[in-house]
């Protein structure tokens, strides 16, 4: 399993998640976790994801979703590997 | 799924995305130490064939690799860098006057270029206790091998606590730092921002100008320089009434989640190029953008300007708990590792040096607890090099006794004088020209020979 962090930020509107998981779906990335709130009209969402069985190159499919973000849902997506969270925050 | 329990939780994913959004967290660098040892040859143009097909093989997928991690991880990766063991050994036997010296640089110059990297260090020579002919031409070199070539750096180390100051080199070096400013007249003596002077250079080294491929280091290996003195600021920003326990842990504690950064970038990098990773140099190293700067950490801590009385305790206590979370991060701390004090690359900086608050005495007096020395610091262009010479040989004195590194890397600035300004542009920045004490230190410095190691060398 090769883990990757997707994090979703902008305004609220509807099907922001369907089209986020059509991406991924599209991709062969596997969603293992979602946790999503809204402070003030604003969407955040946090995944956890499995790349391992993905389409395409990690690097291509990153800067594919944060571009489908931007210019289809409106939202800024980040597509990174766990690993840079997993350092910093444990020892 | 018992997993998700040891698992990211959203507000740390935040907080490092934070960092690297709004607090210029990033990879300073990876740097490519590359041996050249092996490309000695008899004749010049041998050599400079070897260097470059070196260079070009070991380098060639530095850059691509470097920019696939970035997008993996999300963390900038600004320069990719190549250092080169000193040219003065490498180069001995091949080169037999100044012009063959200046011909590798090109060649230098040229390979990194083909590469794609952002800099190439190691014209370098290591003379701390004697030069040899090979050292001798290559310091010679250095003004018309700077000045003509872009990305190549020059570092010469003329003192260690284990040999003493090599006073011939420094008087030498007065000589070539004001010559390189004057070749590059038209272009605020930029030659000078790619020449430092050290004092217990370190071989490991991946920050510029003074990154060379020690002699004691394998063929190829990787070093990476993490900074990100903008997010220690943010991190001080909410640190009013802490007591000084409290603040050095906060201190430590971010240093440590930088260097972590860093630390996984290099063991990918290294696993990605099939080359070993050598060091994580965790230096809190400014740029010119607004709110990552080491002075604006040190106000922070306090103080109305870098400067003020104070100055010193704070950077020392800022210098240590750096490293301390550091070395707690990294099994493989090394270079540097640090706070940076340049001037002209540190807005911070350039800000108490204009309200008049911070001068050169000060600033020396800073380098004796910081990671580096008189760094970045643009001084009147009639400044004499003799009394060049003689901020050289204090520098090297302090790092000489206090068995640490220290350098000077200033900018005679042609035709300036103080109140003028110099700009070099992008990571260099801009800088005020600074008044020098213009007593006179001739009769010192050109005196020859060495200044012997000072008693606390003798260890064996």
């Amino acid at each position: 399993m090769r883990k990757a962090i997707i994090t979703v930020v902008g305004k609220d509107s509807v099907g922001i998640i369907a089209k986020v998981c059509s991406f991924l779906s599209e991709a062969n990335i596997n969603i293992l976790d979602i946790s999503q709130t809204i402070t003030g009209g604003f969407f955040n969402m946090m995944m956890i994801v499995d790349v391992s069985e993905a389409t395409d190159s990690f690097e291509n499919l990153a800067g594919e979703l944060t571009k489908y973000g931007k210019d289809k849902i409106g939202v800024d997506i980040k597509m990174q590997l766990e690993e840079i969270f997993t350092m910093m925050h444990r020892i | 799924m018992a997993g998700f329990n040891y698992g990211v939780n959203a507000f740390e994913v935040n907080e490092t995305n934070n960092m690297i959004e709004h607090n210029n967290l990033d990879v300073r660098t990876i740097t490519m130490g590359i041996g050249l040892l092996d490309c000695a040859a008899q004749d010049v143009d041998t050599f400079c064939d070897n260097i470059y097909n070196k260079i070009t093989e070991k380098a060639k997928d530095l850059v691509k690799t470097g920019e696939e991690i970035s997008k993996e991880y999300g963390v900038p990766i600004v320069n990719k860098r190549i250092s080169v063991t000193p040219i003065a050994i490498a180069g001995a036997s091949a080169c037999k006057s100044v012009d063959d010296f200046v011909k590798v640089a090109h060649t230098l110059d040229k390979a990194a270029k083909a590469v794609g990297v952002n800099f190439l260090g190691g014209f370098s020579s290591i003379c701390q206790k004697g030069m040899s002919p090979s050292d001798e031409m290559l310091i010679r070199a250095i003004p018309k091998a700077l000045s003509e070539t872009d990305i190549v750096c020059a570092s010469v180390n003329l003192g260690s606590t284990k040999t003493g100051i090599n006073m011939d080199a420094v008087r030498l070096m007065g000589e070539v730092i004001k010559e390189a400013a004057e070749l590059t007249k038209d272009t605020d003596s930029s030659a000078c921002s790619k020449l430092v002077v050290f004092c217990n250079a370190p071989d490991d080294n991946p920050f510029m100008a003074g990154a060379f491929h020690g002699v004691s280091e394998a063929d190829c290996i990787l070093n990476v320089g993490v900074s990100g003195p903008g997010v220690v600021r943010d991190a001080l920003k909410n640190a009013q009434g802490l007591n000084f326990e409290e603040l050095s842990e906060l201190i430590k504690k971010t240093a440590f989640k930088i260097t972590r950064v860093g630390q996984l970038v290099a063991k990918e990098a290294s696993r990605m190029l099939g080359v070993p990773f050598g060091i994580i140099d965790l230096s809190l190293a400014p740029t010119p953008a607004i709110g990552d700067s080491v002075a604006d950490i040190l106000e922070l801590m306090g103080l109305e300007k870098v400067g003020a009385p104070g100055t010193t305790a704070a950077l020392a206590m800022l210098n240590d708990q750096v490293k301390k979370g550091g070395i707690m991060a990294s099994s493989s701390v090394g270079g540097l590792s640090g706070a940076f004090i340049p001037v002209s690359e540190d807005q911070g900086m350039i800000n108490a040096v204009e309200a008049g608050a911070l001068n050169i005495e000060k600033l020396e007096a800073m380098t004796c607890v910081c990671s580096v020395g008189l760094d970045m610091i643009a001084i009147p262009g009639d400044t004499p090099a003799s009394t060049i010479s003689g901020m050289i040989a204090d520098e090297a004195a302090l790092g000489m006794v206090n068995q640490k590194t220290t350098a000077v890397r200033v900018i005679p600035a042609y035709g300036k004088k103080v109140g003028d300004h110099v700009d070099f542009g992008g990571l260099l920045g801009h800088a005020p020209v600074m008044s020098v004490n213009t007593f006179d230190c001739s009769g010192f410095v050109n005196r020859t020979g060495r200044i012997p190691a000072p008693i606390h060398s003798f260890k064996n």
